[in-house]
């Protein structure tokens, strides 16, 4: 069965104008905004109520009761922003939670309660923790949507409303309790229909014709005949796991307690599906509010409980808990399929494939981060600088291979450095060059290898290579840039053979 | 000395060399690794895999010597199918150029990183992981205690460890099992023939652990070490302190 728990901020844009500027509070202020031409009141302080200043008064009209009334302009949003920061922080709670325009939030908590002691104590923990930071709300708790809603802004009895009793709780309650528009509500007080328990009983076909299909629809809902959705603030990951704590947890033993037994349930799950973690993220939420998080990726997906765990403990100084973390999500962003490993009755070769290495690289990778390994494959380019790229992952492989016609030097100058040359025959390889004011006289030579750029990703001249080797038997690549062109040839040494 | 005595004595330095990373030729793997005369240097005249080599070089054009010749050992390392890491700050080595030496380059991993303790730190890990052939490290200097540490982690792991140093500042004493100095040298082509010929090193043996030091000329002849020209080191064999 679902539970749902609707929060009603009857103060909300002044009480969060209150907790962002304290001398406010005891005030009468309003926030106002133009609305034809005239100023109204959009929503009013809690002394400004009790003074008969609403939302809808226009604001003269308040100005002539509380001549010393302060104004706010009213932002387009604002209530919006407000509520997303208040749902946001209420995901401790349960993980689906929607706002609630303009002044509420839903929160689905259907198998949550349970974990602060049953229902009673999950709302008293909610509102206690609303009220404390400066809210006033009201709360309830039922099976649908619209009885919750209906009960926290018009009930006065109890706000939690066991299964199967929206019928009886709405009785009593006003016809606007059913979230139905202006209009019909006054036509239904017109009608001496001022409760809900008046005009139940009737048939629908008579409701229908009266008071349209969205007035049954809303009462549907609010019964619990007729479904209703809401959007998730935040769209809950398939892979996330959940552990609110008791005590605030603030040592490095509890918080990797914590991770075990996070790990131990995901990966459980994981493994019965056949899938692994690349990468995943853990968030603690702090007593003061505020969220902590570290993430871990690894080579190959796995869901091996001792090895996630080695990943996240190398993270665990980058938690801060200060006064507390009260709440542990793990989340696996990226699953992939785990291939499983499978003994082998003759050793093979193992190579990329080794489960050792990758763990060893994930560890090395949670430590010095995963960009500083690299591995590469072939490119289909002829340019030195283009012929390899990054493998993406340990096991990808290309239909390209290294170009073997031409020797290719052994280590590489990230930049070509440019040498004066001696060269008297075009096309020919110099005969001695000066690179780091060192004379090298060439005794041999093999070239020229020309590569042409690839004119459709850059513009420049294209390069001669040449292979010379000195009078030491030192090996190097150089080239000429573009074509030869006498004493204005350039030339660059750009690396050296074995 | 009786000979009774001396048989024990040369069965518990055998052992110590059992213990100390020296192995035996195994018997599926008798061809070594084709180094010629230099592997007599070795104890057992078998190249010493699960230790830590170290590679000096005074310049560029050393260092790319330098890393032919590891290239070239590693194809012997990696036929077993084992990757290999390749650990460096500022790294040079162009990876399509292991391909002539018989390795493919897509095995290797390479680590970049700035720190030298990072550096220490991911080969020590690395040293650990019975899963490699061999772990290369660039790391100009190191003292006797850091290399210790590496020595250690090879004696249980049995990977082979290879410290590129170059440029070193210092040259202290390490617990590396050996040090080499490979040097570029001029190549030959067949019959006088023009162009550049196989890369030719002089490989020098400036300390091995329980062996001889020595001077050879090892050319890579498209896919295996062989000796050339001088046959007999360059420099008397010299023994060594243990």
């Amino acid at each position: 069965m679902k539970r749902f728990v609707s929060i009603w901020f009857p103060h909300l844009l002044t009480d969060w104008l209150v907790i962002r500027k304290p001398e406010l509070k005891g005030r009468v202020f309003v926030f106002t905004e133009p609305i034809h031409g005239k100023v109204m009141i959009t929503a009013a302080s809690r002394d400004a109520e009790t003074n008969g200043i609403f939302a809808g008064t226009p604001l003269a009209d308040a100005k002539a009761i509380v001549p010393g009334i302060q104004v706010f302009d009213d932002q387009p949003e604002l209530a919006r922003k407000v509520l997303t920061r208040i749902g946001k922080w209420a995901i401790r709670f349960t993980p689906i939670v929607a706002i609630d325009l303009p002044n509420g939030i839903i929160l689905d908590s259907s198998g949550c309660s349970h974990l602060w002691g049953g229902e009673k104590g999950y709302l008293k923990m909610i509102l206690e923790r609303l009220r404390e930071s400066g809210y006033s709300c009201h709360a309830a708790i039922s099976d649908t949507i619209g009885t919750s809603w209906a009960i926290a802004r018009f009930g006065s009895v109890s706000p939690i409303i066991n299964e199967n009793q929206q019928y009886n709780a709405i009785l009593n309650l006003p016809p606007i309790a059913l979230r139905i528009d202006e209009a019909t509500t006054q036509r239904l007080h017109k009608l001496g229909l001022d409760k809900i328990g008046k005009f139940i009983q009737m048939p629908r076909s008579v409701l229908r014709r009266r008071f349209g299909e969205e007035f049954l629809l809303k009462l549907g809902q609010a019964l619990g005949t007729e479904e209703e959705t809401i959007k998730p603030l935040i769209v809950v990951p398939p892979y996330e796991e959940r552990l609110p704590c008791l005590e605030p947890i603030r040592t490095k033993p509890a918080i990797e307690i914590a991770i075990q037994k996070l790990l131990e349930s995901l990966c459980s799950r994981l493994s019965s599906e056949g899938l692994g973690i690349r990468y995943a993220e853990l968030k603690g939420y702090r007593l003061d509010g505020k969220l902590t998080q570290v993430h871990i990726g690894t080579n190959q997906s796995t869901h091996h409980v001792s090895h996630l765990c080695k990943l996240f403990e190398l993270k665990i100084a980058a938690i801060e808990p200060a006064l507390g973390i009260e709440l542990f999500i793990l989340t696996a962003t990226k699953v992939e399929p785990v291939s499983i490993y499978q003994e082998k009755l003759w050793n093979g070769k193992p190579g990329l494939a080794d489960k050792g290495l990758a763990q060893l690289l994930d560890r090395l990778g949670g430590k010095i981060g995963l960009e500083a390994i690299k591995r590469y494959i072939p490119a289909a380019h002829y340019w030195p600088e283009r012929s390899l790229r990054r493998a993406a992952s340990l096991e990808e492989q290309t239909e390209t291979t290294w170009q073997i016609a031409n020797p290719r030097p052994m280590e590489l100058l990230a930049r070509p450095e440019p040498i004066k040359v001696t060269a008297p025959i075009p096309d020919y390889p110099p005969m001695n060059f000066r690179y780091k004011d060192e004379l090298h006289t060439v005794k041999k030579a093999d070239g020229p290898e020309r590569i042409e750029r690839e004119w459709w990703m850059d513009k420049g001249e294209h390069r001669d290579y040449y292979i010379l080797e000195d009078e030491k038997g030192r090996r190097y690549w150089v080239f000429r840039s573009g074509h030869y062109n006498d004493e204005k040839s350039q030339w660059f040494i750009h690396g050296f053979f074995a | 000395m009786t000979s009774d005595q001396k048989e024990t004595l040369q069965q518990l330095q055998k052992q110590i060399l059992e213990m100390q990373g020296f192995k035996p030729a195994l018997p599926g793997n008798a061809e070594g690794f084709g180094l010629g005369p230099l592997e007599h240097c070795f104890p057992n005249a078998v190249f010493p895999v699960g230790t830590i080599h170290e590679f000096l070089t005074d310049n560029p054009e050393e260092a790319a010597a330098s890393d032919g010749f590891i290239a070239g050992l590693l194809a012997k390392l990696m036929e077993t199918g084992n990757a290999c890491l390749w650990i460096s700050r500022n790294r040079k080595l162009f990876p399509p150029a292991m391909q002539s030496f018989g390795v493919m380059p897509e095995q290797i991993i390479f680590i970049d990183l700035y720190r030298e303790k990072e550096i220490l730190w991911v080969m020590e890990e690395a040293l650990k992981c019975e899963g490699l052939a061999a772990v290369i490290a660039e790391l100009p200097d190191i003292d006797f205690a850091q290399s210790r540490r590496l020595q250690l982690a090879v004696e249980k792991s049995h990977v082979t460890g290879m410290l590129l140093r170059k440029e070193p500042k210092r040259l202290s004493a390490t617990a590396c099992t050996v040090r080499w100095h490979v040097k570029p040298q001029p190549s030959e082509m067949m019959e006088g023939m023009p162009g550049v010929g196989h890369p030719r090193w002089e490989v020098n043996l400036l300390k091995v652990r329980n062996g001889h030091t020595g001077s050879f000329l090892l050319e890579w002849a498209e896919d295996h070490f062989a000796p050339f020209a001088a046959t007999e080191p360059i420099v008397e064999h010299t023994k060594q302190a243990v």
